[in-house]
């Protein structure tokens, strides 16, 4: 239960970053990373911790969007950031995530880019209609999540390039947001989640967990998947759609 | 070096990169009250407060540690919601072994602190992540509830 031998490459400098992440792995808050690597699940030569780089904690509303830096933790998410009524969506989501401690340290941009299939985020995101901002060095590209989420613990992320924020789009007036997680204890992964975003006379937007990862279900759920039609059903209740 | 402020000491230590806070506080300072169980976040006795909030000492490069606040339960001694919980958890038999308990009482003065301890079933689900294999839990949520009225 002790990671096998890595060294700490520390930096501030997003243009050093791409030549860093050559033979090692990015490190946000490290709630996922570190206990892989004590379970030697993933064994690297290095590891670059991210929190250092310029930015990476911002907060901001900036074009109809709120930003959120890839660094900002599920505890100061939980405890309120942004505009109402995004801010308590938000904080909704972001208790339901694993512990108090875990949430002091593990950051929305390390649970987006790891993309585990039964967690909050990826699906809470695609339901907002969200983006990731991703960064190489000084060049910027923006991705909805639904294009960024490629597969169950797989993204659109290029080998030197991190995720650099999140930006959510700041919801109409009237817009609703339900949300439903099904976890065996308060904090577990999910068995199955969905979430769902109403804005007045638009589609709804319906996110759901699934084996391959989150992913946009318009359409009703397979039958063979009990926990997940209900839970749709529910968050769909929930957003008022 | 490893330059870690613990308690409000400042200690100069020669770490690998790959030791964990919660490690080095037990093996290297001698701070014991800090505990090690499942080495990967889930188990919760290994909590201390990394510039005042708590967090998994076993998740935690100790490097990752330097330039902030090192507190663990040896450095709580005399906080007054720590005195209460001592004493909360001493009257309602809130512990058998004990391995679970400077975790417990770390994430229970959160708890409270954030003013989340109005409920048994608050207390619960704010204790989730925190294991106990011997008590059952309810001693733990009546001392809790009791220490933070």
């Amino acid at each position: 239960m002790i990671p096998a031998p890595f060294t700490l490459r520390r930096t501030a400098d997003w243009d050093a970053l791409p030549a860093l992440l050559e033979d090692a792995l990015p490190l946000g808050g490290g709630q996922s990373l570190m206990p892989l690597l004590a379970l030697r699940l993933a064994e690297p030569a290095a590891l670059v911790p991210l929190r250092d780089l310029p930015g990476l904690s911002e907060i901001a509303e900036r074009d109809g969007a709120l930003w959120i830096g890839a660094g900002v933790t599920h505890a100061r998410i939980e405890d309120g950031i942004g505009p109402v009524p995004l801010r308590e969506w938000l904080s909704l989501v972001a208790s339901g995530i694993a512990y108090r401690p875990v949430r002091n340290l593990g950051t929305l941009g390390g649970s987006l880019a790891l993309h585990d299939p039964a967690s909050d985020w990826p699906v809470a995101l695609l339901a907002l209609g969200a983006s990731a901002v991703l960064r190489q060095g000084d060049m910027r590209r923006v991705l909805l999540v639904e294009k960024f989420c490629t597969g169950a613990f797989a993204t659109a992320l290029q080998p030197g390039e991190v995720i650099e924020a999140v930006t959510i789009p700041i919801p109409a007036t009237g817009t609703r947001f339900g949300w439903c997680k099904l976890a065996p204890a308060p904090g577990a992964f999910a068995e199955a989640l969905a979430g769902v975003l109403h804005a007045p006379g638009a589609a709804p937007r319906i996110a759901v967990a699934s084996p391959a990862g989150a992913r946009l279900m318009p359409e009703a759920p397979p039958p063979d998947d009990p926990h997940l039609a209900r839970l749709r059903d529910v968050a769909i209740r929930r957003a008022g759609a | 070096m490893t330059r870690l402020c613990v308690n409000g000491e400042t200690h100069d230590l020669a770490c690998e990169d790959r030791d964990s806070l919660a490690g080095v506080l037990r093996d290297r300072l001698g701070l014991t009250a800090t505990r090690i169980g499942c080495q990967h976040g889930s188990c919760g006795a290994c909590n201390l407060l990394l510039d005042g909030v708590p967090v998994r000492g076993c998740l935690v490069p100790v490097a990752l540690a330097e330039g902030q606040a090192v507190t663990t339960l040896e450095g709580l001694r005399d906080d007054p919601v720590m005195i209460r919980l001592r004493e909360a958890f001493t009257a309602h038999h809130a512990l058998q072994c004990g391995y679970c308990t400077a975790g417990m009482l770390v994430a229970a003065r959160d708890l409270i602190l954030r003013g989340r301890a109005t409920s048994a079933a608050e207390v619960r689900a704010g204790l989730a992540g925190q294991l106990c294999r011997c008590t059952g839990y309810d001693g733990i949520v009546a001392a809790v509830l009791q220490a933070a009225q």
